[in-house]
């Protein structure tokens, strides 16, 4: 029973007093962000980096994970009660959750959502627990040719996975890549892109671009657009689902768990798409798919269980290869770094207290979450009454002061203004702030592996794909870089190029995955 | 208690997105809720803009094509500072020219309304923020930041924006300087 002594260790760190107040802070935040529209959970975790400089390794990756898996239950709430997605991750949940609520039945659809998420998480982080140690011992065979091949790939799924344009998503990677090479050449020791600004020297620091890009960006944005005022929620009342409902749902959540926990671990997968997904399945599988729409308990079953189960997962690449598989995880590479942490394989040999510590803490967070997410709905109706004008001037100012703290310097405060500015107008046309993050977090990686690759291999190329792992993962690569052509090529050939009215499904069967997550782009 | 500017929003301007009468029914579609949405979404900002971002980084992509050279490229080999930039420049130039040739119809782009310039306004205040703390300290900037973003950006009476922004600014004194003891530049 060796193996699990650092399970159990892992639990010992999470009882302590100061972890467990950082997870119950984590999650309520996370409720918090996920019951009020606007900010997401990528732009608190980013705003509230500063905050983790403070505090133990351990405790910094806990609170930081309990706000992206509160955010999936908060998200829920104001789907249900008001038609309003809190989060991109709980759009589909409008559609039966609000049809439920008009029935007299919100609580029932919480109560479900409640309980789906819980089952989701809990079986994510089963699957976490036993898969994470065996693909990080698998890692530890990888050489710099393998990290070439994983950080591009990871990159290109992350742009094309995700919601916005494909070409533009791979544009905002490259920005990032390149805003990655600013500093000191670490092989060469020369200086790139400086100005000869002493400020630059030593690169562009992680914090204050996230902290802009996503934090201040939607801040911006937010600014701009004009909300509508909130309607009065439907009443919610017996909160506990009957047996009947239970049972309907309980194969909604078995599905959706699954869903989501392959999904999560898929880079750019995670929360929105598995939601997505995991409503298109049950759909499809239903006897009577029209009751869809309508108040199908089996509609918030499934995206709310598959979208927690896919926040658990998405951490396995993190802390098992050392990539980030989506924008949030992308944050959290950046706040362990800034602990002197570096995610990888080794990760569970060198730092046991994190890796079991963080994984253990969300059993703690997801009971915190179903206990308290229940008996808190009155509350999270009440937040929803502040005007998003309130919070603006107090979230901005977090933000300024807070970067400010963690170097002294004014030149950082700057940096995130310039960065708020680039985030704001990468949303207006249309880019993608998550690829530019990524691509930042990982371009140090990319370039030093390849440059290590060439080394070994003499300055030949097609060392890579005589390599097996690595010449898999660039065939993997090249596949999902041609998969937009041939899918064309071969829906030509099928039936000629269709009418297609784009972000209008033509007919209610159609409503596929990809056409719901066009209207999620807006929210 | 109700807000001010949700009642006198409402008139004001012609955009205002009123409750549509298919919410009335007892449910929507998924296909009603989809094309609902669409119809609030901003409108797009049409085909020039995505050829403006699009040059944008046409011009990013060279400017790092000539900042690489002029850094070394080297062998893929021995490869010199500029190496890894220039390649990645490349692949920028090279998306950003498809994106200006074969983009034009992507309709996720916003047009900018009047609304943006509360965005340039929001803006300039950071920057005078972060000016002013180093010379005053956080206090009063922070304090005729937190007014201007209540009163004109989000439209709050005056009696509220003076209360909460000496509420909001009291509670970040207590929290960064008495609790936290933050080596933030202060007046008091």
């Amino acid at each position: 029973m060796d193996f699990l002594s650092p399970i159990l260790d892992g639990f010992a760190v999470v009882v302590q007093p100061e972890n467990l107040l950082y997870c119950l802070i984590g999650v309520i935040i996370g409720m918090l962000i996920g019951v009020l529209p606007g900010l997401g959970p990528a732009a608190t975790i980013a705003i509230l980096l500063p905050l983790t400089y403070g505090v133990e390794p351990v405790t910094a990756i806990i609170m930081l994970a309990g706000i992206f898996y509160g955010a999936q239950y908060g998200g829920t709430v104001t789907s249900v009660l008001l038609r309003l997605p809190g989060e991109a991750s709980s759009v589909v949940t409008v559609f039966d959750g609000y049809a439920l609520a008009r029935q007299g039945k919100a609580g029932t659809a919480l109560g479900i959502a409640a309980i789906g998420s819980f089952i989701g998480g809990t079986v994510s982080i089963l699957g976490l627990t036993l898969l994470a140690p065996i693909v990080a011992g698998f890692a530890l065979d990888f050489g710099p040719p393998e990290y070439t091949a994983l950080a591009l790939l990871g990159i290109l799924l992350v742009a094309t996975v995700s919601n916005g344009d494909k070409l533009k998503s791979l544009i905002s990677a490259t920005i990032g890549l390149l805003l990655a090479t600013v500093g000191r050449d670490l092989f060469t020791g020369g200086e790139r892109f400086t100005f000869g600004s002493l400020s630059l020297a030593d690169g562009l620091d992680f914090v204050p671009i996230a902290m802009g890009v996503f934090g201040l960006g939607e801040i911006l944005y937010n600014l701009e657009q004009r909300h509508k005022a909130v309607a009065a929620p439907a009443r919610v009342a017996n909160v506990w689902p009957s047996r009947p409902d239970l049972k309907q749902a309980s194969g909604a959540i078995g599905r959706g768990s699954v869903i989501g926990f392959f999904l999560g671990i898929l880079p750019g997968g995670g929360a929105v798409l598995s939601s997505l997904v995991a409503y298109a399945v049950e759909k499809r599988r239903a006897k009577h798919p029209e009751r869809f729409g309508r108040g199908a308990v089996e509609g918030v079953a499934a995206p709310e269980t598959a979208n927690n189960a896919a926040a658990t997962s998405s951490f396995i690449p993190l802390l098992t290869l050392g990539i980030p598989a989506n924008a949030t995880m992308a944050i959290m590479f950046g706040a362990l770094l800034i602990q002197g942490v570096t995610p990888g394989p080794q990760l569970v040999d060198e730092h046991p207290d994190i890796f079991w510590g963080v994984i253990n803490s969300m059993y703690i967070g997801n009971i915190l979450l179903v206990i308290m997410s229940i008996p808190l709905v009155g509350i999270f109706v009440k937040i929803l009454r502040i005007r998003p004008g309130i919070l603006a001037p107090i979230t901005v100012l977090i933000t300024l002061l807070g970067v400010y703290t963690i170097n002294n310097s004014v030149f950082d405060m700057m940096l995130v203004i310039f960065f708020g500015v680039v985030g704001y107008l990468m949303k207006k046309f249309g880019y993608e702030a998550g690829p530019l993050v990524l691509a930042y977090v990982l371009g140090s990686l990319l370039e030093g592996s390849l440059r290590q690759s060439l080394r070994i291999f003499g300055g030949d190329a097609t060392g890579f794909v005589t390599r097996p792992i690595s010449g898999m993962l660039l065939l993997v690569f090249v596949v999902v870089a041609l998969l937009p052509a041939i899918k064309k090529l071969w829906k030509l050939r099928r039936n000629g190029p269709g009418p297609g009215v784009p972000g209008v499904p033509e007919s209610e069967d159609k409503l596929t995955a990809s056409e719901v997550r066009k209207t999620v782009d807006h929210l | 208690m109700t807000s001010p500017r949700d009642a006198g929003d409402g008139g004001s301007h012609s955009a205002a997105p009123v409750t549509p009468p298919v919410a009335d029914e007892l449910s929507l579609t998924p296909e009603q809720l989809a094309v609902e949405w669409d119809e609030d979404k901003p409108a797009a900002a049409g085909p020039l803009a995505n050829v403006a971002s699009a040059v944008v980084g046409v011009i990013v992509g060279v400017a790092g094509i000539i900042g690489s050279i002029g850094l070394g490229l080297g062998t893929p080999e021995e490869p010199q500072p500029g190496m890894w930039p220039f390649i990645v420049s490349l692949i920028l130039v090279l998306l950003s020219g498809s994106l200006a040739l074969f983009g034009r119809g992507i309709a996720d782009t916003e047009k900018f309304s009047h609304n943006s310039w509360a965005v340039l306004g929001g803006t300039l205040t950071l920057v005078a923020l972060v000016i002013l703390v180093p010379v005053i300290g956080f206090e009063i900037p922070s304090l005729l930041l937190t007014f201007v973003w209540l009163r004109f950006l989000g439209k709050e009476t005056w009696k509220m924006s003076t209360l909460l922004s000496v509420v909001v600014v009291a509670a970040f004194y207590g929290v960064f300087v008495l609790l936290l003891g933050v080596p933030l530049p202060h007046l008091f």
